[in-house]
């Protein structure tokens, strides 16, 4: 177990190493200017110069990506000489457009992006796994065919459709629901966990409608595939009620690649809902991640790409973890 | 001696037998047409009796052990016929009493006991799981139930096992399990579908014995599905020969392997290899078995047989011989006896 954890987290560390380095690479690949946009309008070379200084864009490129890393590990100092301010650990470089530590801004976004990843999750897995569960039960049936044309529908329709449907029909037309505010970032928060529920409930569906499309489709599969198993046979055989031959044998067995599913899509998830965001101007990872990397702001790129592939990362050793939990045969010894 | 007489539809229950099946049949709808895996089986079982039903693949054991399991019921297979079981007819009883029976009156073992077995619950919690559905029992005397049917299989350290998995046990030890699992609860009868088919040579003999050992000791009835004539001469009494989802020969043990009736168990007999036959070939019967889908008029071994053409008129390809039975022996055939018996002499 101790080595597993080990084995994971060097793993982790070199990928993050990697990931960072391509993202920076590309950076300095692209058209973005970062020094001639904080310098403003009436920009002289003079001024562009100091403002590449400041931004320690002068050094060499390797010396840039070297010292960005420092800051993971260590304090360090940013800024133009003699206006120097400390960054504290764990740095990530302040914003090249706002000059705000880029961790006050991860801080700030995070909330955004969990609020509308948790629920969309939860309603995606209860809808997905449950509509596709009954359609293996009930197989061949008008049920099964409903379920799965619905999910061919569901799977096709992008979010920018789903979203501004929703918005146009609930919202603008029958007024059902707010339009999202971003007042509210938490359950916890001062408006409680019901406006919460409101505020976030229509990119929820969004997500939903194109998520669970494939959860039913994999359930569906699975479940149909398990319950011929040899073994639903014998509990059958043993005079086992249907329910704990359909729950406790086959559920069990036939749920393990919608964990895998389920943590590939948390990780995703987690690194921003790029499109969701833009459509419910939700200010979360996503949306964030979207501007700084328009406005040439690296830093906040750099930490949000790096935040994204940690989420990934640890989301696959959850599911690792979780497979062991769930089927012995892949327990650690 | 078992009786295998096929009983007139008059003498309905009053037979009083333990098991006792009357033209038992199997169709399943498919988009091809209607497949006859099983049709019209007749035989019946007394307790402490063992009953061999032989047969090659897609004969129809498998599914006539399904049917008597009511494991067919809720699928789309059309069962037809009875399948009196003391009395109660198996085929058109509820699910919800059939439930009943299933484990704690009629015990089920399968052929490959990895796949049977459950591979996220450990060995004990599935024999454990036997016997809390039909007893009203504490977890802990469940656990005490399955450590003691564990040894009595004979699998050593029981108590230790109790927490494996079935991955953790080897083919022989697995089919163990099956074993403890089918009948922790005691059975009357015991449907065994070709119980050592995937087990190594060495291991079959145990298991076969064991499961003698064990209905013996309960006084059960066992149907022992199998392709093996070997297994069958060893702890059958009586044999049911299928072909084609019908019986084509039936009765004691003895006369199925020396007073063979009917040209197929000639057949399969004859390809069985024997340790001091010269023969360097076996001895296969030629052709395949009839769709089930669209079974021949006449009889429906007639065109892989040897002999159809003995019986005279093309009496074979026009009309399906009924099942004839002379002093518990049963055969399916055209041909009479006499002319059996110079083709038996004569091969």
């Amino acid at each position: 177990m101790t080595r597993f954890i080990f084995r994971r987290a060097g793993s982790l560390i070199l990928l993050l190493v990697t990931v960072s380095f391509i993202t920076f690479t590309l950076f300095q690949l692209g058209p973005a200017d970062p020094a001639s946009a904080a310098c403003g309008q009436e920009c002289t070379p003079e001024r562009i110069t100091e403002a590449r200084v400041a931004l320690g864009m002068d050094h060499p490129f390797l010396i840039q990506y070297l010292d960005y890393m420092r800051g993971l590990v260590s304090p360090r100092m940013i800024g133009a000489p003699g206006a120097e301010s400390i960054c504290q650990w764990p740095c990530l470089g302040k914003s090249f457009q706002t000059n705000e530590n880029v961790s006050d801004i991860i801080a700030r976004s995070l909330p955004y992006t969990l609020s509308i990843a948790v629920g969309a999750l939860v309603l995606w897995t209860i809808s997905g796994v449950g509509l596709g569960l009954l359609a293996a039960l009930r197989k061949g049936s008008a049920t099964d065919k409903f379920i799965v044309g619905a999910a061919s529908v569901g799977v096709s329709l992008p979010i920018p459709v789903t979203g501004l449907f929703l918005l146009l029909v609930f919202v603008n037309q029958l007024h059902l629901l707010p339009f999202t505010t971003n007042e509210i970032n938490g359950a916890f928060g001062p408006h409680g966990p019901w406006a919460w529920v409101l505020n976030y409930f229509l990119p929820w569906v969004a997500l939903a409608v194109l998520f669970s499309a494939a959860y039913i489709r994999v359930t569906r599969t699975n479940m149909i595939e398990t319950f011929s198993e040899d073994f639903i046979r014998t509990a059958r055989a043993k005079g086992l009620a249907p329910r704990i031959v359909t729950f406790k044998h086959g559920v069990r067995a036939g749920i393990t690649p919608v964990v895998t599913m389920l943590g590939m899509d948390i990780g995703l998830l987690l690194g921003g809902a790029v499109l969701t965001e833009q459509i419910f101007s939700v200010p979360g990872l996503g949306f964030t991640a979207v501007r700084a990397a328009i406005s040439g702001d690296l830093p906040v790129t750099m930490a949000i790409t790096m935040l994204a592939a940690f989420f990934v990362i640890v989301a696959n050793v959850a599911v690792d973890l979780a497979y062991a939990a769930i089927d012995p045969r892949v327990r650690l010894q | 001696m078992t009786q295998l007489q096929p009983s007139s539809p008059a003498s309905a229950n009053e037979t009083g037998a333990f098991l006792e099946v009357r033209n038992l049949s199997v169709k399943f709808p498919t988009d091809d047409g209607l497949v006859s895996a099983v049709n019209g089986m007749d035989f019946s079982l007394e307790r402490g009796q063992t009953l061999g039903i032989v047969g090659e693949s897609g004969s129809g054991k498998s599914v006539t052990s399904q049917a008597l399991m009511g494991l067919l019921k809720g699928t789309s297979a059309q069962v037809t016929g009875q399948a009196l079981f003391q009395g109660k007819d198996l085929v058109t009883l509820p699910e919800s009493r059939m439930r009943q029976l299933r484990g704690r009156n009629i015990g089920m073992i399968f052929q490959d006991p990895l796949s049977a077995l459950h591979p996220f619950f450990t060995v004990g919690e599935q024999i454990a799981e036997a016997y809390l559905v039909h007893n009203t029992a504490s977890k802990k005397q469940a656990r005490a139930a399955a450590v003691d049917m564990l040894g009595r299989v004979g699998i050593p350290s029981p108590e230790q096992r109790y927490d494996e998995y079935p991955h953790h046990f080897s083919g022989g030890m697995r089919q163990r399990a099956m074993i403890a699992m089918a009948l922790i609860c005691e059975p009357e009868l015991l449907i065994a579908d070709e119980p050592t088919t995937a087990l190594d040579v060495t291991v079959q003999a145990q298991i076969l014995d064991l499961m003698s050992e064990l209905q013996q000791e309960t006084n059960s009835a066992l149907i022992l599905i199998t392709h093996d004539l070997g297994v069958v001469a060893e702890v059958c009494d009586s044999v049911l020969v299928m072909y084609g989802g019908q019986c084509v020969e039936s009765g004691p043990v003895d006369e199925i392997f020396y007073d063979t009736q009917h040209p197929y168990t000639l057949g399969l007999l004859k390809s069985m290899p024997t340790l001091n036959s010269s023969a360097r070939r076996l001895n296969p019967i030629p052709g395949q078995p009839p769709s089930l889908l669209d079974l021949p008029k006449g009889c429906i071994f007639s065109a892989r047989c040897d002999y159809a053409a003995l019986a005279g008129d093309g009496v074979c390809a026009s009309t399906r011989p009924g099942l004839v039975v002379e002093g518990g022996h049963g055969t399916r055939c055209h041909l009479d006896r006499r002319q059996i018996l110079t083709l038996r002499n004569t091969r």
